[in-house]
């Protein structure tokens, strides 16, 4: 594990230092909780089961974070490392080729969980946010989902060529994800054939697991998204395995 | 010889890329201490074999052995042990100077203090500079500073002058022989020839995966039997025909005031000096045109075009 710390510390400060790249983990999910906060407010509504606009938004928006580091942030700097030479220049070191991929899960999921926390603060301070759950289980949840998403876009650094290339498709499997999978527009509000094709939204089981536990639901009465999400990890590992090339 | 005393050896080394033979039974050995240079055409397949010795690539064939390890089975000792500067290779693009120094040595068992390394590389103004901010000689500076982050046993640098103005060709130069002085070894190849001729100890010269010459620069001049040229400016009346019949001289012409002498030998210039001195004439503007390294690398590799790139 020698340097392996001080390579996540950097990567976070290196992270920190591109304002782009912050945009849709930092500010997107804030604009559109101040955007529909501001329109509908959190006031307790049949219509979301008997409960505000942010209590249902907000584990939604958590979903919408995890699909941008994964699918975007992680694919598009695990790639570009490599078709620059980063990758290439850090294999002449005795730092462990895990000890590299590693360091960027942990970069990526501490800013998925300090997006995460920035939302629920803000979120809390400015509509009083209502929380039933459990936090281990949301924290459950949302761990599992993000490292599903993680391997989803280490899928994509492997399998493009180019860095350019993990970015159209980054982009290609967010925006679906992201309009058709309830994390922006609550699927409350989706006629029957949005429905369907959202169910194989790989995000709509985030939004489904989270605002679940949100909730209060037990974690048993989540056990197609669980299994759906264990499976993308497991399939987007065992590929990117096979697949991964360093230059 | 004990092995000890070989930084590298490599017998019979071979690497294909699908049906193109990169590199095809090259052998050699580098002693401890020895700057070692690595001439070659683009496409000559320098950079398969330096990869080769670096553990970044694995031969097809042969006999790899750096400091006595097997860089395919002892990879990570070797890279403990070892420098490296390549050809392409990147930082990210917001990581600042310092923060690459820092971050290197940390992944070696005993590294070097940084901060010197900054000052000998003349980039301590650009420690709190973003690499990507960076001019092309200081990111290739800052490369070479984390080629020497660990103090390794043997530095390899591809092409370590290219990029830099010739100021910093010269203090690079000063800083190979720095290492060498502190009984390191250095492997290095260049597109220079006046740089290997001025660094190195031994040079190899490679073309189309095969060695084609391996001895010092000077040796390598010496066996080029090209023709040595003296040049000087003599009175009108001056008839070379005479200096024709000297011992050496193939060739003696006058074109208006220009006389242009041509032979081979170590003696050549003393005997036409002396028969000019003899003979009383008066010249002036004497100069003399020597093969030198290019002329060996050009004579060697003459069949090979502009085709290929870096592999």
């Amino acid at each position: 594990m020698k340097g392996f710390w001080k390579l996540a510390w950097v990567e976070i400060k290196i992270y920190l230092r591109q304002p782009e790249a912050a945009f849709f983990t930092l500010v997107f999910p804030m604009l559109l909780l101040f955007l529909f906060g501001s329109i509908y407010g959190n006031k307790p509504n049949a219509f979301f089961g008997g409960r505000g606009m942010v209590d249902v938004s907000t584990p939604a928006y958590l979903a919408m974070i995890i699909g941008s580091t994964g699918l975007l942030s992680m694919a598009i700097s695990v790639s570009s490392y490599r078709e620059k030479g980063v990758l290439r220049r850090y294999r002449a070191t005795p730092l462990r080729p895990a000890a590299m991929l590693a360091s960027q899960i942990i970069v990526h999921f501490l800013m998925t969980l300090f997006g995460g926390v920035l939302l629920i603060a803000s979120a809390r301070l400015v509509y009083g946010l209502r929380f039933e759950g459990r936090p281990l289980d949301v924290l459950f949840g949302f761990t599992l989902s993000a490292l599903s998403f993680f391997a989803a876009g280490f899928l994509l650094a492997s399998v493009a060529r180019t860095a350019r290339a993990a970015n159209i498709l980054g982009m290609v499997l967010y925006f679906p994800n992201l309009f058709l999978s309830g994390a922006t527009i609550p699927k409350q509000t989706f006629p029957q054939a949005v429905k369907a094709v959202s169910k194989f939204m790989p995000l709509t089981h985030v939004v489904n697991l989270l605002q679940g536990l949100w909730i209060g639901d037990p974690l048993g009465k989540h056990v197609l998204e669980v299994a759906v999400l264990a499976g993308l990890l497991l399939i987007g590992t065992a590929i990117s395995a096979k697949a991964f090339r360093w230059e | 010889m004990p092995l000890t005393t070989q930084a590298i050896e490599i017998e019979s080394l071979a690497k294909s890329y699908g049906r193109l033979r990169a590199v095809d039974g090259i052998s050699f050995k580098v002693g401890t201490g020895e700057i070692f240079g690595m001439v070659g055409p683009n496409g000559a397949g320098k950079t398969t074999t330096i990869e080769c010795l670096e553990g970044m690539r694995f031969p097809d064939g042969g006999v790899v052995r750096v400091l006595g390890l097997d860089p395919r089975k002892d990879g990570h000792e070797l890279r403990e042990r070892i420098g490296v500067q390549l050809q392409q290779s990147a930082l990210p693009d917001d990581m600042k100077v310092w923060e690459a120094l820092d971050l290197f040595a940390s992944y070696y068992r005993k590294p070097a203090p940084w901060q010197p390394l900054l000052e000998r590389l003349d980039i301590t103004d650009k420690r709190n500079t973003r690499f990507a901010k960076l001019s092309g000689g200081q990111k290739q500076r800052l490369f070479i500073a984390l080629a020497l982050v660990n103090d390794p046993e043997l530095v390899f640098l591809d092409e370590l002058t290219t990029g830099l103005d010739p100021h910093a060709r010269r203090s690079m130069w000063d800083l190979v022989r720095a290492i060498r002085e502190r009984g390191k070894t250095v492997f290095l190849t260049t597109h220079y020839m006046e740089e290997a001729e001025h660094l190195c100890d031994r040079v190899l010269v490679i073309d189309h995966g095969h060695v084609v010459a391996l001895d010092s620069p000077a040796n390598l001049v010496r066996g080029l039997k090209s023709e040595i040229r003296i040049l000087f400016t003599a009175e009108p009346g001056f008839d070379p025909a005479a200096l024709r019949a000297l011992p050496g001289v193939t060739r003696a012409e006058k074109n208006g005031e220009k006389v242009i002498v041509a032979g081979q030998g170590d003696r050549l210039i003393v005997v036409v000096v002396n028969a000019l001195d003899a003979a009383g004439v008066r010249f002036r503007d004497l100069r003399t045109e020597q093969p030198d390294l290019d002329d060996v690398f050009l004579a060697l590799t003459a069949e090979s075009g502009l085709d290929g790139g870096s592999r």
